[in-house]
Parts: C-alpha cells; sequence; structure tokens
C-alpha cells in the first residue's frame, strides 16, 4: 500500500495574535520574531494517517511532497522524521505567486511523475490560507475519489474505510483504491518525532523538483498560471470595549454581570 | 441565463438558512451584473422547496430530484451540479461554506476550468468579478481576493449575509433536470448522528462555551447546567474538542461551526483567531477567564477576571433567580 502525503511549511498558526503582523503593501504576513514556521497541524495528521495506513498494511512506502520555497523542506524533513521514507520537493522559482489552483497542478503533475500511489492524502486546509481546496483540486485533475475532512482512516482489505465530519454528525464512506483523502484536526495528534528519528531523517532522500522536471510549463504554474487574484490583506480590527465586571466574591462579579446584561437589555 | 447560481441546500424544513441568505446576497450582487438568479437544488424531495425559493430571491429554480440524490456524494452531486452550471452558463456560482459546499466547490470549480474562493464573508461587485472578503491565517487576517476565471465559484460563510424578506407574490421558473444514476466510487455506507438534546447551536439565542481552560471534560457538564436555566446551547472550542472532553459536532471556530447568537458566553477560552473565526459574528460576547491578558476580552462587552469554578455556580443561580 503506498501512500502519497502532500504537506506544507506555514508560520506557525499558534502565533500570538500580538506577534502576528501583515505587511499590507506587499501583502505578505511578516514572520514572527522568534516564531520559527511549522509544518501545517492538519498534515502532520495526515502524515499519522498514512503511516498508520503502512502499518496496517505491513508494506509499502509513504512518501511526501511539498511545494515552496527553501523553507518547505522543513515540513518534509518533519514527515521524514515521523516515519516517511522519501521527501519530494517542488522547488522553482516559476512557482512563486501562485494560488491553490497551480498548486494542485504542480502537485498533481508532480504525483504523475512520481507514480500514482493507492492513496493519496492532504491536510483539510493550509493553516495559512485556510481555502482546503488542494485536495479536492488534485483529486479532480487526477480524476480519483476523494472524501474530505475526515476524522477517521482505516485500510480496510483494498479498500478505504473513512469517518467524514459532518454538521449532524459523521459519515462513514468506503473508497476503492486510488483516491484521494484530507485529514481534519478531530483525526488526533500526531507521533512526534524523537531526536533519534530527526537523526535518522537526516540520511533520508529528498529529491528536488523543477518545473520543467514535473512537465509543467512555467505559464501554468506560480502567478502566471494562478486563476485567483489578491488585492488587499490586512489585519481585522475589533472596536469593542470591553466592560470588566468587578466585585471582591465571585458572589459579587456573577450579580453585577446579570445586572449588566439586563441594563443591556441583553438579558 | 442568470448572473449568479446559488446552488442551495435543503433539510426536513425546507431551504437552509444559509441558501436563504446566499439567495440575498445574489438578488444584491446581480443588479450590478445585470442578470437573474438561479437557484439549484440536489436532492431528493427538493421539489417541494422550489416556491420559497420564488419568494426568497429566484427567477429560475432548477431541481434534480432523485432518490439516488438522498444524501451528499460527491460523485453523485459533483455531474449533476456540473450539468445545471453548463445548462445556466452563470458567471458567479454560489454555494454554502456547509460540508457539502466544502466538498464540492473546489472539484466543481476545476472540472468547470475555473476556480473557487472559499468561506467569503462579503461580496462586491467591481466590474464583472466579485471581490470576495474572506478570513486566513486562522482569522488573524483577511484577504480580498476576484477568481479571475469563469464562472467564479465562491463559497459563502453561514450567517455572513442577510436574506430577503420572504415575498410570496414571486415567482420562479421551475426547470426539473435529468438526473442521470451516478456511478458511486466513493460510498457513503452509513451515517452516525451526533448526540443532541434539542437546541442546536447555530439557532440558539445564547450560547455557553468552554475551552481548554476548563481543565476537563467534567466541567462540560457544569456548563451543560447553566445552559439549561438560560435555554442555551452549549458549545465548545477545538482544543477542547480535540482534547475529546466535548463532541465535533459542537466545535465552534473555523474548522467547526459559526455561531452568531445574542449573547455568547465564553467560559475558559482564551479567544485564538480560530475560534473567533466562529463566533466573532455573535451581537454580544460575555467573558470568563481567570487570565486578564486573554485575547478573548478584546472581543467582549463584558467580562469577569475569576476562576470559572468559583463563578460559574454563582452565575447559575443569579441567571435563575434573574429569569424567574
Amino acid at each position: 500500500m503506498d501512500v502519497i502525503v502532500c504537506v506544507k511549511q506555514i508560520p506557525d498558526p499558534e502565533t500570538p495574535a500580538a506577534a502576528f503582523k501583515v505587511d499590507e503593501s506587499a501583502m505578505q504576513v511578516l514572520p514572527a520574531q522568534g516564531i520559527s514556521p511549522v509544518i501545517s497541524p492538519f498534515d502532520a495528521q495526515a502524515v499519522e494517517a498514512a503511516l498508520r495506513i503502512k502499518d496496517t498494511a505491513g508494506e509499502g512506502t509513504v512518501n511526501v511532497i511539498s511545494l515552496g520555497p527553501d523553507t518547505a523542506r522543513d515540513a518534509i524533513k518533519h514527515s521524514l522524521a515521523m516515519g516517511a521514507d522519501e521527501g519530494y520537493h517542488l522547488k522553482d522559482d516559476a512557482f512563486d505567486g501562485g494560488d491553490a489552483w497551480t498548486t494542485a497542478l504542480a502537485l498533481s503533475k508532480a504525483i504523475q511523475h512520481i507514480g500514482l500511489p493507492d492513496v493519496l492524502i492532504f491536510g483539510r486546509q493550509a493553516a495559512d490560507w485556510d481555502q482546503g481546496t488542494v485536495g479536492s483540486i488534485v483529486a479532480e485533475l487526477l480524476d480519483l475519489p476523494s472524501a474530505t475532512v475526515l476524522r477517521a482512516v482505516e485500510l480496510n482489505g483494498d479498500s478505504i474505510s473513512v469517518s467524514r465530519v459532518v454538521a449532524d454528525g459523521f459519515e462513514n464512506i468506503s473508497l476503492p483504491t486510488p483516491c484521494a483523502l484530507t485529514i481534519s484536526n478531530e483525526f488526533g495528534d500526531p507521533r512526534y518525532p524523537q531526536l533519534r528519528q530527526i537523526m535518522q531523517a537526516a540520511r533520508k532522500q529528498v529529491t528536488e523538483l523543477t518545473a520543467s522536471d514535473i512537465g509543467a510549463d512555467a505559464s501554468e504554474v506560480g502567478a502566471a498560471g494562478a486563476r485567483v487574484q489578491m488585492h488587499a490583506l490586512y489585519q481585522p480590527t475589533s472596536d469593542v470595549e470591553v466592560e470588566i465586571i468587578e466585585g471582591d466574591t465571585p458572589e459579587e462579579k456573577a450579580a453585577g454581570l446579570v445586572n449588566a446584561l439586563r441594563e443591556a437589555k441583553i438579558l | 441565463m442568470a448572473s449568479i447560481l446559488v446552488i442551495g441546500e435543503t433539510d426536513d424544513a425546507g431551504l437552509t438558512a444559509p441558501t436563504l441568505e446566499m439567495l440575498g446576497a445574489a438578488t444584491r450582487l446581480s443588479g450590478g451584473l445585470g442578470g437573474a438568479v438561479a437557484l439549484a437544488l440536489i436532492g431528493s424531495g427538493v421539489g417541494d422547496a422550489a416556491s420559497a425559493a420564488a419568494a426568497a430571491g429566484a427567477d429560475t429554480v432548477y431541481t434534480a430530484d432523485a432518490d439516488s440524490l438522498d444524501t451528499y456524494q460527491t460523485d453523485s452531486y459533483l455531474p449533476v451540479a456540473q450539468g445545471i452550471v453548463e445548462q445556466d452558463s452563470p458567471s458567479v456560482v454560489l454555494l454554502a461554506q456547509s460540508s457539502i459546499g466544502r466538498d464540492l466547490a473546489p472539484r466543481l470549480a476545476t472540472r468547470l476550468g475555473s476556480a473557487a474562493i472559499m468561506d467569503s464573508l462579503a461580496l462586491e461587485i467591481e466590474g464583472d468579478r466579485v471581490k470576495a472578503t474572506r478570513s486566513c491565517y486562522g482569522g488573524n487576517a483577511r484577504q480580498v481576493v476576484t477568481v479571475q476565471t469563469d464562472p467564479q465559484v465562491i463559497t459563502v460563510r453561514p450567517k455572513s449575509q442577510d436574506p430577503l424578506e420572504a415575498d410570496a407574490s414571486r415567482s420562479a421558473e421551475i426547470i426539473a433536470v435529468d438526473v442521470v444514476e451516478p456511478t458511486l466510487r466513493a460510498q457513503t455506507t452509513g451515517k452516525e448522528l451526533a448526540e443532541s438534546d434539542g437546541i442546536r447551536l447555530e439557532d440558539a439565542e445564547i450560547v455557553v462555551s468552554g475551552g481548554r481552560g476548563l481543565g476537563g471534560p467534567e466541567a462540560f457538564s457544569d456548563l451543560e447546567q447553566l445552559a439549561g436555566v438560560l435555554s442555551a446551547a452549549v458549545g465548545s472550542s477545538r482544543a477542547a474538542c480535540d482534547l475529546g472532553w466535548y463532541p465535533p459536532s459542537q466545535q465552534v471556530g473555523l474548522t467547526g461551526l459559526v455561531v452568531s447568537p445574542t449573547l455568547y458566553l465564553a467560559i475558559a477560552i482564551s479567544g485564538a483567531s480560530q475560534h473567533m473565526a466562529g463566533c466573532g459574528g455573535s451581537k454580544n460576547i460575555v467573558a470568563i477567564n481567570k487570565d486578564p491578558d486573554a485575547p478573548i476580552f478584546g472581543f467582549s462587552r463584558f467580562g469577569i477576571v475569576d476562576d470559572y469554578k468559583k463563578v460559574l455556580p454563582a452565575l447559575e443561580s443569579a441567571f435563575a433567580a434573574a429569569l424567574e
């Protein structure tokens, strides 16, 4: 059972709001001082799902792909330290300035270049742009059945059984292979690499691939191929002024809050 | 040909609230695009909702009604949605940012040779493009984007748009679409309904919500007790859900539900941006947190700085006395 996981390195989503800054004219998020980028948390869960499929199957490979600048290598290294076998880094100036569509196009071409696995796994969304479309676009481009926003994935003979999170509960879905899946936060914590595994990962192979390596024309990827255009990026402001209810005891504070809510006609 | 096609959803009560909201948005936007508003209803027994769709703003209603469409499945809905879009050839396709829209929109857009913008909060027309404002970076930032290809596929966050006043005198052309028996590759084999006792989170006027600061799953029964006094629904932050303290179906936030109650009582919730993405639209937020620097206070109208364990029992009796 061969699995490919697509991962992305992003600014740490746990960055405190106070440290989060945007360069509005460049339409870019500024790196937060002293806070290192991380693998998108949903992607680490996707790697975990892939490793568990391989464990259940007892054979096969888990390979990871990341498209991005030099820092993308860290997301690949993290995945390798978790236990993935090989990494592929899509790295080319031609990929710069792309959108979800061009990223998905490049990933799908890279997957065809490497060889279509039995299962493709993605995080439900990259926790930077929060679009949540790349997995589905790749599935569509490769004409694969897909299931998205999953909390559980299990290898069941030749098919994959998944539990999809929906508004009023969970749906059980069975997919043939090859198929594409996206993993949601409900999946649970991924394993955290230990020092020994990080050392081992340093010896695992990471292959760099350019646009021409994967058969992508420079005009169809990156800014040249993008279908979505950004016009502005800014930080929202809150104009709410909080009134802290004071009191010597919890009872006084509780009574004060109820009074305030009644006076404001909220209650 | 419509300028905007809304791919709607129905439940036992008819058109869902996000569908009515999208029809409202589509009607406002279509003025700028100079065309009509169409609605696509895909499912089993959806024809019943067609007259309500006219009253809510649709000029044309496409109904794809078949037993095979009873449950949303990617493989069955995708070709039907594609067929309706190709028949109508709208410049804009709106879907809800729902379990269905999240899954359907990107595949549909790709199949149509275009792209999707997800989870928009605000929409405006500029030329022949719809400029969408959406949240990103876990709610820490907003971006304004357009789809440069056609059709412009956009999902809309529930409660971000206002529905029209229903006008029963309006009528719509109803077009029944032939449904070809789908070839299912991924098959839905069953469904587990989340346990819920009464008030739906999205409909509740008051929401009592708890976070990681509660310290454990037991505290949620205290929250449920307080919610009982207030006739409120109980929500949870993602952190508390991921720790297994409360069901994922009750998660409020970027990856969960969007709620906008009159009163959102945030108990031991820090106020991470991804949580605020789900409750920021509440009319009044009240925070109880022992950390005076918790970001949640920056979004709150009233706050109590104290250990929730001490405040909650007092609050429950104060609310009970006030509501007698």
